[in-house]
């Protein structure tokens, strides 16, 4: 009895530890993320003085050593730059997802697979740099500097795609077998099942994993800084360049001081925000597409 | 003696070294009289800024004011210049770079003034996107400029008030576009500072200043 009660208290021990431990360690990970947002807003608060802050969104011009810190337009270039890339990515790794769960066949679903997690792991300066030499001269053939939102667009898309194709996957992949089974049952085709059983069923996460892309597009600089041009302007057209928020980060951070500096600051804090806001989109409407699942 | 090398341009060289935060700073452009007042230069090599446009632009000169009405885009299309019938592509450098400051200095523009299709980082970023249009105008250092253009890529540097922009001519002092580049220090540096600054500014740094496709200085005209 003695024997069974101290062995039991020996595992009670020993979980209480490792409930310990992975508490630390996700506090870690917590606290990181509270540490990093509570010293871009020190960092920023100097210019987060009242008056100065609807500035940052309805000023066009930006200038930090003339004084004027706008970034509508910076804003503008993240957000265009973004959405073409969502446009031209979430069709074509939906449709590759459909692909390779209910038509390619087993062996080769998954070399295709296997094909865009690799995809996925190449860095962004290696697209960036394909973008500058093959897409940049390609696309001023056709119109413009070549720079310009098209290219950020397109070369965004392709890094995001393989992650959106793999994130529709894994989402297709929990809808339960049952599922397909009663569409085969009622007759239906391969493509109505998918399209009226599979893929509605899926809607939530492959919303959300979108919504997620999202934000890693947002927050993309290298391959960004490299197409985009870097102009400071709002773009009339896809093929002028604009700049986006990370890039002006990067292209100017090592070299600023002051103001110009704490203005960089405040446009990293807009960025933490905007995918902040992504991520809890993404929340949502997992919880609310799921009621219908 | 130990070096601890960290990276950033010449603003932050100048900051850290006035603010005493390093020994030694580093900056690519002449000092100002007011930072002179806390800092003094040693200026270990020179550094030269071109314009570069693709090989296949068939100007091969341009005059200041031409250069200046491009930046500024009163001038936007090759053919008021003689070129082809195609819009200049204008390619300007990131605010806060000293390649920048030194360009706008020497054109009396500010950045506001400049009306760019692209804006680049660093001189590689130039150079890519100068070989990568017919088009395009822009400004880079004179040594990498001289590499690339030597090792074939499609780009071409263009002479400063009928000086060819070579390294020869920076070092002669003849060209007007160029840089000094500063170790800076305190007024008086510490012992170790200053047997730094001497071999710095030795003939044994001239293989490396060359490797780097910068302009050495007259050493003779060091004082030891």
């Amino acid at each position: 009895m003695a024997m069974i009660l101290q062995r039991f208290r020996a595992a009670r021990a020993k979980d209480l530890f490792v409930q310990s431990a992975v508490l630390l360690f996700a506090g870690v990970a917590a606290i990181i993320v509270v540490i990093i947002g509570v010293y871009l807003f020190l960092e920023s608060a100097p210019l987060l003085t009242g008056t100065g802050i609807p500035g940052f969104f309805l000023d066009r011009r930006w200038y930090p050593l003339e004084g004027e810190f706008g970034m509508a337009a910076m804003l503008a270039g993240t957000l265009s730059v973004t959405a073409l890339a969502m446009l031209l990515a979430a069709p074509v790794g939906i449709a590759a997802a459909v692909f390779m769960r209910y038509y390619a066949p087993p062996a080769f679903a998954s070399f295709y697979r296997r094909l865009l997690e690799l995809l996925s792991g190449i860095p962004s300066v290696v697209f960036g740099f394909w973008g500058l030499i093959v897409l940049v001269p390609l696309i001023a053939k056709l119109d413009g500097p070549g720079a310009s939102v098209l290219a950020g667009g397109l070369v965004l898309g392709l890094m995001i795609l393989p992650l959106v194709s793999l994130s529709t996957d894994s989402s297709l992949a929990q809808v339960p077998r049952s599922h397909w089974l009663a569409g085969t049952a009622l007759g239906l085709g391969r493509w109505a099942i998918v399209r009226k059983v599979m893929i509605p069923s899926a809607a939530s996460g492959i919303l959300a994993g979108m919504v997620l892309q999202t934000g890693r597009a947002l927050g993309e600089t290298m391959a960004v800084l490299m197409v985009t041009g870097n102009v400071v302007q709002l773009p009339a057209s896809v093929f002028e360049p604009v700049r986006a928020l990370t890039s002006n980060i990067a292209l100017e951070m090592a070299y600023a001081t002051g103001d110009h500096r704490t203005a960089l600051f405040v446009s990293g804090l807009i960025l933490l925000v905007m995918t902040a806001g992504l991520v809890a989109v993404a929340a949502v409407i997992q919880r609310r597409l799921k009621r219908y699942g | 003696m130990e070096i601890d090398v960290q990276t950033g341009g010449s603003s932050r060289g100048v900051n850290d070294a006035t603010k005493g935060l390093v020994d030694i700073g580093m900056a690519s452009r002449a000092l100002t009289p007011e930072e002179q007042e806390n800092l003094s230069p040693h200026t270990i090599a020179w550094d030269g800024i071109a314009p570069i446009v693709h090989r296949d632009n068939p100007l091969t000169e341009l005059s200041d004011s031409q250069i200046r009405g491009i930046y500024t885009g009163e001038i936007s299309n090759w053919s008021s210049l003689g070129g082809p019938d195609a819009e200049i592509v204008v390619v300007n450098k990131a605010e806060g770079r000293s390649t920048l400051e030194l360009f706008l200095h020497y054109f009396d523009l500010k950045n506001s003034e400049i009306s760019a299709d692209v804006v680049i980082g660093d001189n590689q970023q130039g150079i890519k996107t100068v070989a990568g249009n017919p088009h395009a105008i822009g400004y880079v250092s004179i040594g990498t400029a001289e590499f690339e253009a030597s090792n074939g890529t499609p780009v071409r540097l263009l002479p400063m008030g009928g000086v060819e922009a070579s390294t020869a001519n920076v070092r002669s002092g003849r060209f007007p576009l160029s840089r000094p580049l500063n170790l800076l220090t305190g007024l008086e540096p510490s012992q170790a500072s200053q047997r730094f600054l001497d071999y710095a500014r030795s003939e044994h740094v001239a293989d490396l200043v060359k490797g780097q496709f910068f302009v050495p200085i007259d050493y003779s005209s060091v004082e030891h």
